[in-house]
C-alpha cells in the first residue's frame, strides 16, 4: 500500500475520550492522527468536510468469527479481533500468521490464539510462537475450557507472555446440550435449557484462577446478572477481569426465541428480561468494558433448521454501532463511553495503537450520522449471510465514511 | 361408557370460524371452543369406528402423507387407520433421521413433499419447532404428530375426549395429575395446554431433575411427592420414562423411580375413588405403571385413549381439508 496524502476531516463534532463530542478538525499523515481540534490543512492534503457528523475512532470489534469486510465497512469496524474457532483452527503460527495478513489493505484483522491445541481444551497450543506470528490475545473459542488444571496452566503461561486471555464463560457440564435458557420459555417450546447460573460458575472458577496467576481475564460475555456481580466485584478488588457482551443481550430477551426463530439462537443463549435489565446497569456502571459484535455470518444451510438443530450465532457487524448508539439516545451511556466500548477498550486488549482519537494513534476514522435512521433488513444485508435477530427493526446511526490508517476505504 | 352425541349449536361460530387455523402445529394458544370443536366432530367418528362398516368417503381422492422422521409405531398406525376410514390415499414415509436432522435436507424433503400436492401432511420429528418450520414452507395443511419436546396435539384432544367420555363436560371440576418425565414430554405439554383451557386443574409430578424449569408459568402445580399429588385426583395420567431422549443420568435406577412415581395399587387408592387411569403407551410396564394397574377393568382407559386416537386424527383430518374439498361454509 502506497502512503496516503495527508487526509484533514474539518467540519466534524469530535469524539473525545471523556468528554462530550465537540466541534473540531482532525489531520493525519503517514496514517497516524497528527492533529486534533484546529488548524488548517496542508497543500496536499485530502479534505473533507465532515458537515456536522461525528468524528470517531473505527471501532475494534473484540471477537468475530469470520472476516467479513463489507459486512465491517458498513458498520465502521476497521479492526477485527478474529476467534480462532476457523476452519482452520488458529493453534498454530503459521495459521495466525496467514490470518493476520487476510485483511490487508483496508482492514486490520488480529487473530485470537488458540489457547489449546485445536481448541479441545486440554493441551496448551504454541502461545508464545503465536504471539510472535501476530496474535493479539489468547481465546479458548466458543467454549469454556473445562479443566480447571488446565485453564491454571494457561493463565499462568499467558500471565509471563503478557497476553489477554478471552474466555467463553458457561460451565460445559451444567449447559450439555442446552439451546435456551431454563425458564418458562425454553419449558413452552420444549428445548433443552440450562440454568443462567452456568455462567457464574464459569466466571467465578476463572476469575478465581486469574486472580492466583495474575493474568488478564477478558469474558468475552457476560450475560446474567451474577456473573455481572462477580465481574464487578472482581474489578473492585483491582483484579486484571474485564467483560465484554454483544448487542443482543442488552437489547433482547429469551422472549425472543418465541416462535423457533433460529436467528436467535445464540451462544450463550437469549436470557431472561431481568438479566437483559443487569447488563444494561453494567453498561452504565462501567463493569462492562466491550461492545462487539460476535459477527457470525451463518448461511441457510445452519440455519434453516429446527432450532436446537441449527448453528448458534448472528451476523452483527452492521448493527453492532446503531444499537449501541441507542444506548445513547435512551441516556443508558453517553457518546464518549459508547465509543470507549466499542474502540477504546478493545484496542486496549488488544494492544493495537487505536481507537481513540489521539496524537500518535493509528489514523482509523468513522464519520457517523448518529441519528440517520434505517431499518435492518435480513436480506439486503453486506454480511455474507443475514442472520440477524433484529431483522425489520428500525434502528438509527450510520457510518457515512470510514478510514483506515488515513485512506478512505468506505 | 356412554357416549353422549352433544348437539354442537351455540358452543362455536358457524363454519370455518369455528375452527380457523390452517393446521394444527400445537395445543398453545388455541381457544376452549376450538378445542371443544374438534372433540365434538370426532364424536361422529367414533361412532362409525365403532359400526361394521368403519369407511366414509369424504376425503376420497385426497393424499395424505404421513411424514416420519422419527420412529413410530402406534401413531403413525393411527393416523394411516384414520385417513384410510376418510377415504384417502394414505402413503407413509419413514426416513431415519439421522439421515435428514443436518444440512438443508430437511426443508428439501419438504419441499418434495409438497411438489407431489399432498393434499395434508402428517409430520412426526424429532426435534422442537422442526414441524412449524415445515409447515411454513409447503402449501397444505400440516398435522404435527409430535415435534421434539415441544407438543403432540392430536395425544392432548384424544386425552381430553376420553376424559369426557368418562367423567363428562365439564373439566373446570377435575383434578388430573400428570406424571413422569415431564421434561421430556411433549404429550405433557399438549395436555397442560389442552386441559388448563378447558378448565381443569393440573397438577404434574416428577423428579427435580424430570421437571422443566418456569412450569408453574403453564397453570400447573407442580409436585415432587406423587402420593401429595394423588390425593382426590380425577385422572391419573402416567408419563412414559422415556430414557432414549435422556442424555446423562437423570434418575438413579428404574427400580428406584419406581418405588417414588410408580403407579401401583396402592397408590392409586390415594386419588378419587373412580379415578382414571391413563397412558399414552407404550408403557413400561412395572416402571410407571404396574401391570395391574393397567389392565384394571373399569378405571384405566389406556385402550380407550388408543380408539379415540384415531377418531381425534379423523376429525382433525377433516376438518383441516374442508377448505380444499369446497366444503360449504369453509371454502
Amino acid at each position: 500500500m502506497s502512503t496516503p496524502r495527508p487526509l484533514t476531516v474539518f467540519n466534524g463534532q469530535l469524539v473525545l475520550p471523556g468528554k462530550r463530542p465537540v466541534p473540531g478538525t482532525v489531520r493525519c499523515e503517514n496514517g497516524l492522527i497528527t492533529a486534533i481540534g484546529g488548524g488548517d490543512p496542508g497543500p496536499d492534503d485530502l479534505v473533507i468536510d465532515a458537515k456536522g457528523a461525528l468524528i470517531a475512532p473505527g471501532l475494534v470489534d473484540l471477537g468475530v468469527f469470520a472476516i467479513d469486510k463489507p459486512a465491517f465497512h458498513f458498520g465502521g469496524i476497521t479492526r477485527a479481533a478474529l476467534m480462532p474457532d476457523q476452519g482452520v483452527v488458529l493453534d498454530k503460527p503459521s495459521a495466525v500468521r496467514f490470518a493476520a495478513q487476510s485483511g490487508k489493505p483496508d482492514l486490520w484483522v488480529h487473530p485470537l490464539a488458540a489457547a489449546t491445541r485445536d481448541l479441545a481444551g486440554a493441551e496448551l497450543a504454541e502461545l508464545a510462537l503465536m504471539r510472535d506470528a501476530g496474535a493479539k490475545a489468547v481465546a479458548t473459542g466458543r467454549r469454556w475450557i473445562a479443566d480447571s488444571g488446565t485453564m491454571h496452566r494457561l493463565l499462568s503461561y499467558c500471565a509471563m507472555l503478557g497476553l489477554v486471555v478471552v474466555t467463553h464463560a458457561e460451565d460445559g457440564g451444567l449447559t450439555g446440550t442446552a439451546v435456551a435458557t431454563a425458564g418458562e420459555m425454553a419449558t413452552r417450546l420444549g428445548l433443552p435449557s440450562a440454568p443462567a447460573e452456568a455462567e457464574a460458575l464459569a466466571a467465578a472458577r476463572d476469575i478465581a484462577l486469574a486472580e492466583l496467576t495474575g493474568a488478564r481475564l477478558h469474558f468475552r460475555q457476560v450475560t446474567t446478572r451474577a456473573a455481572l456481580a462477580l465481574v464487578r466485584a472482581a474489578k473492585a478488588r483491582g483484579t486484571a477481569i474485564t467483560a465484554g457482551v454483544t448487542p443482543a443481550h442488552f437489547m433482547l430477551s429469551d422472549v425472543s426465541i418465541g416462535d423457533f426463530r433460529t436467528f436467535t439462537r445464540l451462544s450463550p443463549p437469549l436470557r431472561s428480561a431481568d438479566d437483559r435489565q443487569a447488563v444494561l446497569e453494567a453498561l452504565a456502571d462501567g463493569t462492562i468494558d466491550v461492545i462487539a459484535s460476535g459477527h457470525d455470518p451463518r448461511g441457510p444451510e445452519d440455519k434453516r433448521l429446527p432450532f436446537a438443530d441449527a448453528e448458534p450465532g448472528m451476523a452483527g457487524a452492521e448493527t453492532l454501532l446503531a444499537l449501541t448508539l441507542g444506548l445513547v439516545r435512551d441516556g443508558v451511556i453517553d457518546t464518549a463511553r459508547a465509543f470507549e466500548l466499542l474502540a477504546s477498550n478493545p484496542a486496549v486488549l488488544l494492544g493495537a495503537n487505536a481507537g481513540r482519537l489521539e496524537l500518535g494513534t493509528e489514523a482509523d476514522l468513522a464519520l457517523v450520522d448518529p441519528d440517520k435512521p434505517w431499518i435492518v433488513n435480513s436480506d439486503k444485508m453486506a454480511a455474507t449471510a443475514g442472520n440477524t435477530p433484529f431483522d425489520r427493526q428500525g434502528v438509527q446511526g450510520r457510518v457515512l465514511a470510514l478510514f483506515k490508517g488515513g485512506l478512505q476505504v468506505s | 361408557m356412554t357416549s353422549p352425541i352433544p348437539t354442537p349449536t351455540g358452543r362455536y361460530p358457524a363454519g370455518s370460524a369455528a375452527f380457523p387455523h390452517r393446521g394444527l402445529t400445537g395445543l398453545a394458544g388455541l381457544a376452549p371452543w376450538e378445542i371443544l370443536f374438534l372433540l365434538d366432530e370426532a364424536e361422529q367418528w367414533v361412532e362409525l369406528n365403532r359400526s361394521a362398516h368403519k369407511r366414509d368417503e369424504a376425503l376420497a381422492g385426497l393424499t395424505i402423507i404421513n411424514a416420519f422422521f422419527e420412529n413410530s409405531t402406534r401413531t403413525l398406525l393411527s393416523f394411516e387407520i384414520a385417513g384410510k376410514r376418510l377415504g384417502a390415499d394414505v402413503v407413509n414415509m419413514h426416513a431415519a433421521q439421522s439421515s435428514v436432522k443436518k444440512g438443508e435436507t430437511l426443508i428439501d424433503t419438504a419441499m418434495t413433499l409438497n411438489a407431489m400436492h399432498a393434499d395434508a401432511i402428517v409430520i412426526r420429528h424429532g426435534s422442537s419447532g422442526a414441524v412449524r418450520l415445515i409447515a411454513d414452507k409447503v402449501d397444505c395443511p400440516v398435522l404435527n404428530a409430535g415435534d421434539g419436546q415441544h407438543e403432540h396435539p392430536t395425544q392432548g384432544l384424544l386425552d381430553a375426549l376420553t376424559i369426557r367420555k368418562a367423567k363428562g363436560e365439564n373439566f373446570a371440576g377435575l383434578t388430573v395429575v400428570i406424571c413422569g418425565d415431564v421434561l421430556h414430554s411433549r404429550v405433557a405439554r399438549s395436555n397442560i395446554h389442552c386441559l388448563t383451557t378447558l378448565g381443569a386443574d393440573v397438577r404434574v409430578c416428577a423428579p427435580p431433575s424430570l421437571m422443566p424449569a418456569g412450569i408453574e408459568a403453564m397453570k400447573v402445580t407442580p409436585y415432587h411427592d406423587f402420593d401429595a399429588a394423588l390425593k382426590g385426583a380425577d385422572v391419573v395420567m402416567m408419563l412414559r420414562l422415556q430414557q432414549e431422549r435422556m442424555s446423562g443420568q437423570f434418575i438413579p435406577s428404574p427400580r428406584e423411580y419406581r418405588h417414588l412415581y410408580g403407579l401401583t395399587l396402592d397408590r392409586l387408592a390415594l386419588a378419587a375413588p373412580d379415578a382414571l387411569v391413563m397412558h399414552p403407551g407404550p408403557m413400561n410396564r412395572g416402571v410407571e405403571i404396574d401391570s395391574n394397574v393397567a389392565d384394571l377393568a373399569g378405571r384405566s382407559a389406556i385402550t380407550t385413549q388408543v380408539e379415540m386416537g384415531v377418531a381425534i386424527r379423523m376429525a382433525c383430518l377433516d376438518v383441516l381439508t374442508r377448505k380444499a374439498r369446497g366444503v360449504e361454509g369453509w371454502a
